[in-house]
């Protein structure tokens, strides 16, 4: 059993197909492996295709002129009987495997690669409206670490560049810098403004942000608001004596909160969604975005899978997540993919307040302070803790009666706290 | 012999199926004078040659099945995958490569023989080229050494007549290229590289030469190829013709060997197809071992480059 | 501890190595009678005979390939290039055989070379023996380079390059044969390859610089100490593998980069230098980096324009200034 298939040769590493000029040979012809049997064109020469295999030439499979890829079976060689049908008609020989690195290798060639530290503050980069800011990379370092924003301050550096003594020099706050000899005198620092009635102040990339967002979604997101009181009481004094416990993460009023969110939203689902515009997108897993004011802004960092975490988990990141905020150390994928937020003003003593949602979650959570104040239970007035909470909806994806029984979920988990610790 | 042809001819198949890349120098026609010459060495004595050296790696001892991967370039190959067709090397049997600069392996050749004298061995190298390396500067410069330095080396010019496409009285002002040790005085000798007893026989006395003596020789084989310089260069070529071709292949050294053995009733048909069958049963397993075989992993890319030693201050290399 | 000379410091690294290990041998042109056409080689073949330090023929090429073969088959060939500049008829077998053969035979053989000389410019020596040859050296993967600055950076480094069982370019400088310096006697004292020493400390910028460069660095920042300017002086000493972390830790303190070559400047060791430190010190650099090099053109004969070619002390001191800005 002998079959040759005889196929178009590649004759070089760019040859993609070849040209079949002349049989030198005829269907029934004997042929002995090393006898040529056609002449080939291909892109350097015109060459001889011999034979590799013995037989008989039993069928010819292409006519002389035509061009034929790299592969391509052109003839059938076997002995006079064989049944040859197998050897024809199959399609050509897959060519064969390039040089080209397969995708999806992770060569690592240098062994070390540059280490990223990710920005700290401002999710999208966008140029300040003075144009390009010349700071060398250690000025914007510092600048970014310390809160300063650059672009108010004049560089003293060669071609007006702000370099390091500049940041310096303004986080001194107009007192001269601990002395550096240098042969350049130096310039002070921006200056604040005395005199002029209107300050105008430029937008930094945060407030521009906010701006925007907040904007686009008062304007696109129709709001409603829904508000309760909860009875605090058992709340206060359960957290009274968690932070009592040694060894333990202090627990806060806006902790509890938010583990008793993520069971409610976990109860109640339609609530931890999105628009989508042909649909909405009902989210499986809580992830809570929690506001944290800033000397000249708001961020909201995101406590990921609060579902799945117990109490102390929660408080543990949370604080940790918010010191982090408030010193611009943030990683990019820690203030992005919140599901839902809380925002608390309780400790500027807010009572009550109406948060604008933050696309494309569905709601926002609004927690006041806790008061104490005379209430009636029982026929008689006593002094309890109350809390409101105004839950802001999109109305393209929560109704009044879904807000209305999530705020019933949540209120009970606050109002009955050891819940809070049994479930997880 | 018989094994050398049939592989070189099962590569160029292989080549022209894609698997085999870059270039494919194929030795068709000159086994004689690798499987003649290194017949008269012991195994402790070392071989260095071209990229022309399948069959010089093969003869030496090297697994066909591990040259045949070289080739597809997997990681079972003799060079792990990394050299290639033209760069395959063989500690085991004393294979120094597998080399692409003509030229290149000559005063590397040197230097091994240098190193057995300072060892007090008696080992020799043998040292293959072809008759395009004579005009490089270092053939004279390891043919000077070797003489200088009394360096047990016997120097091998396969002549084929042509350097790629050059004749070779188009690139020598005096072609009897077994002369050219005369001026550093080395002996010399031209054989018929189509005879594989002749190559024997005048090898073996230049390897005593080396042995005893510690004197070089330059030894010409008279050879020819019978393909292309590669599997670029079509046999046909536009620099020798169609007939000189056919003419040197009525000399095919196996055949020659055949017959004589047939003639003087030393082998028979029927040992000849068994013979035939044998290397044809070795050239396909060494294919099968090949398409088998996978490629090298990522991580050997960088491997290698340097070899680890204790001296280094541990930091990553750059 | 001694005070000698770099050449009496590699002549007692090659002394105390061959001592060491008897596959260690030293060929070259002039190595052996002559001594040395530098005279790193004095009294070495009196000590070792002429079976271990072979005097050579004139070719580059082929004697290198002896070490090369020499290397393969097991011995330790230290290869001396009468300058480095004749090192150029010998960059086939280098870069071709000697990086690669490790590489190519899928590990197998090791290389275990060691090609040493001097290089860079000296005094009027003009076009063809002053070059600065580390550059060619460093873009090969496979090679190491070595330039030793100081007289226990020659011993120290040499010991090590001819340990190391990789083909290590080692290329000392004729100028700084004479320059004395304090040495351990210890016969065990050896400097690790791709170790850099920051030979200064300083707190106001980092100036990288190795060979000769070095003693030029030392006086701009000895001048520059006086206003009070404090100049970090780092040596690479080995320049393929770098040390990376000794650099990138001055930059990172200092915040300033001034890098110093003799050689000309494109693509010169200082464009590597300033690739590292700008991919992995970026935000810590206060000002941009800095090169001092050598003109682009071949060294000139005439006395004062040979002085141009090659950085000067006004030219460092400028440039650290200027960082300062």
């Amino acid at each position: 059993m002998a079959i040759t298939r005889v196929v178009m040769p590649k004759l070089s590493d760019a040859m993609e197909t070849g040209k079949l000029l002349k049989w030198l040979k005829k269907e029934g012809d004997r042929v002995e492996g090393g006898e040529i049997l056609a002449e080939i064109e291909t892109d350097k020469a015109d060459i001889e295709l011999e034979a590799f295999g013995s037989g008989v030439l039993r069928k010819i499979l292409v006519s002389p002129g035509t061009d034929v890829p790299v592969g391509a079976a052109i003839a059938v060689i076997a002995d006079p009987t064989e049944d040859i049908s197998g050897a024809l008609g199959s399609t050509a020989a897959k060519p064969a495997p390039t040089a080209e690195p397969k995708t999806g290798e992770t060569v690592s060639i240098s062994p070390s690669s540059a280490s990223q530290t990710a920005p700290a503050v401002e999710p999208e980069a966008e140029p300040t409206p003075t144009g390009r800011v010349r700071a060398s990379p250690l000025a914007k370092r510092l600048a970014r670490e310390s809160g300063v924003e650059i672009t108010v301050l004049k560089g003293s550096g060669p071609g007006g560049r702000i370099v390091r003594r500049d940041i310096e020099a303004y986080l001194a706050q107009g007192k001269r810098p601990a002395p550096v000899v240098r042969p350049v005198p130096l310039r002070p620092a921006a200056a604040t403004a005395v005199g002029p009635e209107v300050e105008d102040r430029p937008l930094s990339s945060m407030r521009k942000t906010i701006a925007r967002r907040m904007a686009e979604s008062k304007a696109t997101v129709p709001h409603f608001y829904l508000t309760v009181e909860v009875k605090m009481d058992h709340a206060w004094g359960l957290r009274e004596q968690l932070n009592r416990l040694e060894g333990q993460p202090k627990v806060s009023v806006t902790d509890l909160v938010l583990k008793a969110s993520a069971l409610a939203l976990h109860a109640h689902p339609e609530i931890n969604a999105s628009f989508a515009g042909e649909s909405i997108k009902i989210h499986r897993r809580v992830h809570l975005g929690i506001a944290v004011a800033l000397d000249d802004g708001l961020i909201t960092p995101v406590l990921r899978e609060c579902d799945a975490k117990s109490l102390s988990e929660i408080a543990g990141e949370a604080r940790d997540l918010t010191e982090r905020a408030r010193t611009r150390k943030l990683k990019a994928q820690e203030i992005t993919g919140a599901t839902f937020t809380v925002s608390n003003l309780g400790m500027y003593d807010i009572e009550e307040f109406s948060a604008i949602i933050n696309p494309p979650e569905g709601a926002i959570l609004a927690v006041g302070s806790v008061v104490e104040q005379p209430v009636a239970e029982g026929g008689q007035i006593r002094i309890g803790r109350r809390m409101r909470l105004t839950l802001s909806c999109d109305h393209r994806v929560i109704d009044g009666a879904m807000g209305a029984r999530f705020l019933q979920t949540l209120t009970r988990l606050l109002e009955e706290p050891l819940r809070l610790i049994l479930s997880s | 012999m018989l094994l050398i042809r049939r592989f070189e001819e099962k590569a160029a198949e292989m080549y022209a199926l894609g698997k085999i890349g870059g270039f494919l120098h194929l030795y068709i026609g000159q086994e004689a004078v690798a499987v003649g010459a290194i017949s008269a060495l012991r195994p402790d004595d070392y071989v260095i040659g071209t990229y022309r050296e399948h069959g010089h790696a093969i003869a030496k001892g090297s697994d066909p099945n591990r040259v045949m991967a070289e080739l597809f370039g997997k990681a079972t190959g003799v060079s792990k995958g990394k050299g290639g067709s033209m760069h395959l090397f063989d500690k085991s049997c004393h294979f120094l490569g597998g080399h692409a600069i003509v030229g290149g392996p000559l005063p590397i050749a040197a230097g091994v023989g240098f190193a057995i004298n300072y060892r007090g061995g008696d080992q020799v190298i043998l040292c293959f080229f072809g008759d395009g390396t004579v005009p490089q500067g270092e053939f004279h410069e390891s043919l000077n050494l070797s003489a200088l330095w009394k360096l047990p080396v016997v120097w091998i010019c396969e002549n084929n007549r042509y350097a790629m496409g050059t004749a070779i009285d188009r690139f020598l002002a005096r072609t009897e290229i077994w002369k050219f040790g005369e001026p550093y005085g080395i002996p010399g000798e031209a054989l018929d590289g189509m005879d594989v007893l002749a190559v024997r026989e005048g090898v073996a006395r230049a390897v005593t030469r080396a042995r005893a003596e510690k004197r070089p020789t330059l030894i010409e084989a008279r050879t020819y190829r019978f393909r292309g310089h590669s599997m670029r260069d079509p046999s046909a070529a536009i620099y020798r013709t169609k007939d000189e071709v056919e003419r040197e292949k009525q000399r095919d050294p196996i055949v020659l060997l055949r017959e004589r053995l047939f003639s003087q009733e030393h082998l028979t048909e029927m040992e000849w197809k068994t013979l035939a069958e044998e290397v044809e049963q070795k050239v396909q397993g060494a294919v099968d071992f090949a398409e088998s075989s996978p490629e090298p992993p990522a991580e050997w890319l960088v491997e290698d480059v340097y070899r680890a030693t204790k001296t280094d201050g541990a930091k990553p290399w750059r | 501890m001694a005070v000698i000379t770099y050449r009496e410091a590699l002549n007692q690294a090659l002394r105390e190595e061959m001592e060491r290990d008897e596959t260690v041998f030293l060929i070259g042109e002039e190595v052996g009678v002559y001594g040395g056409a530098y005279k790193v080689s004095q009294g070495l073949l009196e000590k070792f005979g002429p079976k271990r330090i072979i005097d050579t023929p004139i070719c580059e090429s082929g004697f290198t390939g002896v070490g090369i073969g020499a290397a393969m088959v097991g011995l330790r060939p230290i290869v001396e290039m009468m300058t480095f500049n004749f090192a150029i008829l010998a960059l086939d077998q280098i870069v071709n055989h000697a990086a690669k053969i490790h590489y190519m035979s899928g590990g197998q053989f090791a290389i275990p070379l060691v090609v040493r000389g001097p290089g860079g410019p000296a005094h009027q020596l003009a076009a063809q023996h002053s070059q600065s040859m580390e550059s060619y050296f460093c873009h090969v993967p496979g090679l190491k380079v070595v330039r030793p600055t100081t007289a226990a950076d020659a011993k120290g480094l040499l010991k090590s390059s001819i340990r190391d069982d990789n083909p290590v370019i080692f290329i000392e400088a004729e100028t700084l044969y004479p320059m004395k310096g304090e040495v351990p006697e210890d016969p065990d004292f050896t400097i690790p390859l791709g170790v850099a020493e920051v030979k200064r400390a300083g707190r106001d910028v980092t100036v990288v610089a190795y060979s000769r460069m070095y003693y030029l660095a030392l006086e701009a920042a000895e001048e520059l100490d006086k206003e009070g300017i404090s100049v970090e002086i780092v040596d690479p000493r080995t320049l393929r593998p770098l040390d990376k972390e000794t650099l990138l830790a001055s930059i990172r303190k200092t915040h300033r980069a001034v890098l110093l070559e003799s050689g000309a400047g494109y693509a010169g060791m200082g464009a590597e230098f300033a690739a590292v430190i700008a991919e992995e010190a970026f935000d810590d650099l206060d000002a941009p980096i800095e090169r001092v090099t050598g003109a682009n053109a071949p060294m000139p004969y005439a006395r004062n324009l040979e002085r141009l070619k090659t950085p000067s002390k006004t030219q460092v001191i400028e440039t650290i200034r200027k960082v300062l800005a």
